[in-house]
């Protein structure tokens, strides 16, 4: 069964139409890439997966349930991590502290026994601050741990962001542009991150990316959106195949006689 | 024997619950209990107006946490705090005198009181944000402070209500000291509570409130349910607060919680540090002193310059206001930060690098 459907999910934004009747399927334990050009409504399709915007038609089923009109908050609990593209992390605290709220669901503290902060609550803590550590060693981020945020350098700041999503224990996790700005041993650690959380914790992976080297090697499928259409759907080799998607990238030929 | 003055270095942990701890070391821990004792030590030293001071400053800190709660900690502004005093002062005088209910019954139920009425005005904080919560909430003061003065039946209008000291059993707590020693309980357990909450599930929730609020929602956290929560737990403290003062000082009335009490108040963790429990501690003491040091440099100066007076009166609030805008200036993280950075320097002391 696939894990996340996505069927002629359309949205619009005064005029435009982000997204345009757009289709596909994510199968469990597999890489999929949704490419296209800028502006293409890749993040708009995130979006309406995370449930900060709201399809004006079509549906998206989770695991066979549908999400659409659940509140973003709900959709985390069901096992859909997030990282953001443009940098969203809780700048003033450190990395264990963005990362444990990355576990915020799984967690059961409430008003008062947080506050007394005796047995129960501290012990959930406490083995919370275990799962957080095998994160934080699988992305090598020891040395950072008690490092605010803020002060942190670009590329470690992308880290904590996939490290995050990570932290949920999710089933399927959404990257948007985890190697943007990257320079390439950056982007290497990034790929083999992805290709280990995919391989060693059976994780479902969404990834959005521009480096279509990087989309080539690791992706089982990749959809293609330009203007909000799909384009083009299948494996890399039909992609790169596709007259579509050359078209779209590369421009069309012109017919000289 | 190590010297005790310098700050440890090579701290290493071997369980994280060690790790986790508010006090990591065993010195900082000696160092805090050390500072309690003192504080319940001092009355014995000092004299009713000096413990008076420290009372008005453990109960200003109580309301200061609880505001830096809501505002430093989860970045929602609010100018209604000092209508919330009022709330929490109120409570208590009609629970007692009107109802002659126990002090002690009556304190937790003023600040239960509090927090539905500020969780009741952080509803629109759902939709608002910075300037426009800001007006929000002052809408909530004047809105507060309209029903206090004209609810004459159970408030007794403009010429408000008059309370009695607590008592245990028939002992009642009327001398200095002993309120004294009331508040600095309620204060500790204040700390300690907001301590632990910033350290576990809760606080970190309000934190990413405060510093992403899309991003907190896709880590799974109900905006709408922790703003409300923030607003109702700060809320508890400043009732609770507002209850303390209106038996310390056994009166209230309307003008005692104006909106000169929520600047006060917004100054007290501004100065002290937004989004630190020892910056509001430090801030409500600094802003508490303050004009009682001015006046009395006032009255020393006066004895020189006698036809001076009334013009030193006036620069005194003009050195109220500069005081806080010279922190804004140079110190915007406050006096915790001033503290920390203090801290910091000894770490290396005597090498600077």
């Amino acid at each position: 069964m696939s894990i996340l459907e996505v069927e002629n999910v359309s949205i619009q934004f005064g005029g435009v139409k982000a997204l345009d009747d757009v289709s596909y399927k994510l199968e469990k334990g597999e890489i999929f890439s949704l490419i296209g050009p800028n502006g293409a409504g890749k993040t708009s399709m995130l979006n309406c997966i995370s449930g900060l915007y709201k399809p004006a038609s079509g549906s998206i089923r989770f695991k066979g349930q549908e999400i659409i009109g659940m509140k973003p908050y709900k959709r985390t609990s069901l096992g859909i991590a997030r990282a953001f593209q443009n940098i969203a992390l809780f700048e003033h605290m450190s990395v264990l502290d963005n990362l444990k709220l990355g576990r915020h669901v799984k967690m059961k503290a409430g008003l008062f026994s947080s506050g007394l902060y005796w047995g129960a609550a501290e012990k959930e803590e406490v083995n919370h601050r275990h799962s957080v550590e095998q994160v934080i060693e699988f992305l090598e981020m020891q040395d950072i741990r008690h490092t605010p945020v803020g002060t942190l350098p670009y590329g470690l700041k992308k880290r904590v962001e996939v490290g995050r999503a990570l932290a949920l224990e999710p089933e399927v996790i959404l990257l948007d542009e985890p190697m943007a700005g990257m320079n390439s041993s950056e982007k290497e650690d990034m790929a083999r991150f992805i290709l280990d959380m995919h391989e060693l914790n059976g994780i479902t992976v969404f990834l959005i990316e521009h480096d279509m080297g990087v989309i080539m090697d690791l992706s089982d499928k990749i959809a293609v959106l330009d203007f909000g259409k799909r384009i083009g759907f299948g494996t890399p080799e039909e992609i790169q195949e596709n007259p579509d998607v050359i078209k779209a990238y590369l421009g069309e030929q012109e017919v000289t006689t | 024997m190590k010297n005790p003055f310098v700050m440890e270095c090579g701290n290493y942990k071997t369980r994280y619950d060690k790790d986790m701890a508010i006090f990591s070391t065993k010195r900082v821990k000696v160092r805090m209990l050390t500072l309690t004792l003192l504080a319940f030590l001092f009355p014995l030293l000092a004299d009713s107006y000096i413990i008076g001071l420290a009372t008005l400053c453990a109960i200003a800190s109580i309301g200061a946490i609880g505001l830096n709660i809501l505002t430093g900690f989860t970045g929602q502004i609010s100018i209604g705090v000092g209508a919330f005093l009022g709330v929490g002062g109120y409570t208590s005088a009609i629970l007692t005198s009107t109802l002659g209910w126990s002090f002690w019954i009556a304190l937790p139920v003023a600040g239960i009181v509090t927090a539905s009425v500020g969780a009741l005005f952080g509803i629109p904080s759902l939709r608002l944000k910075g300037l426009y919560l800001a007006i929000a909430t002052l809408a909530a003061q004047f809105i507060i402070l309209f029903v206090i003065s004209r609810w004459t039946g159970v408030t007794g209008g403009t010429s408000g209500m008059v309370l009695q000291r607590p008592s245990i059993g028939s002992f009642s707590l009327m001398s200095a000291s002993s309120y004294y020693y009331l508040c600095l309980m309620i204060l500790l357990f204040t700390i300690v509570y907001s301590l632990n909450i910033f350290r576990s599930r809760t606080g970190r929730a309000f934190l990413a409130v405060r510093d992403r609020d899309v991003a907190a929602q896709i880590m799974g956290i109900n905006l709408f349910t922790y703003k409300v929560l923030s607003f109702a737990i700060s809320s508890f403290f400043v009732g609770v607060a507002g209850a303390l003062l209106a038996h310390y000082t056994m009166i209230v009335s309307p003008e005692l919680y104006s909106i000169t009490v929520s600047i006060q108040y917004l100054a007290m963790i501004l100065v002290g540090g937004l989004g630190s429990i020892l910056g509001a501690v430090l801030g409500a003491i600094f802003i508490t002193l303050l004009p009682v040091g001015l006046g009395m440099f006032v009255d020393q100066f006066a004895v020189y310059m006698p036809d001076m007076q009334n013009t030193l009166a006036a620069f005194q609030e003009l050195a109220f206001g500069a005081a806080i805008i010279l922190f804004l200036i140079f110190e915007p993280g406050g006096l915790a930060h001033i503290w920390s950075n203090i801290k910091n320097y000894f770490k290396l002391w005597p090498f600077s690098y």
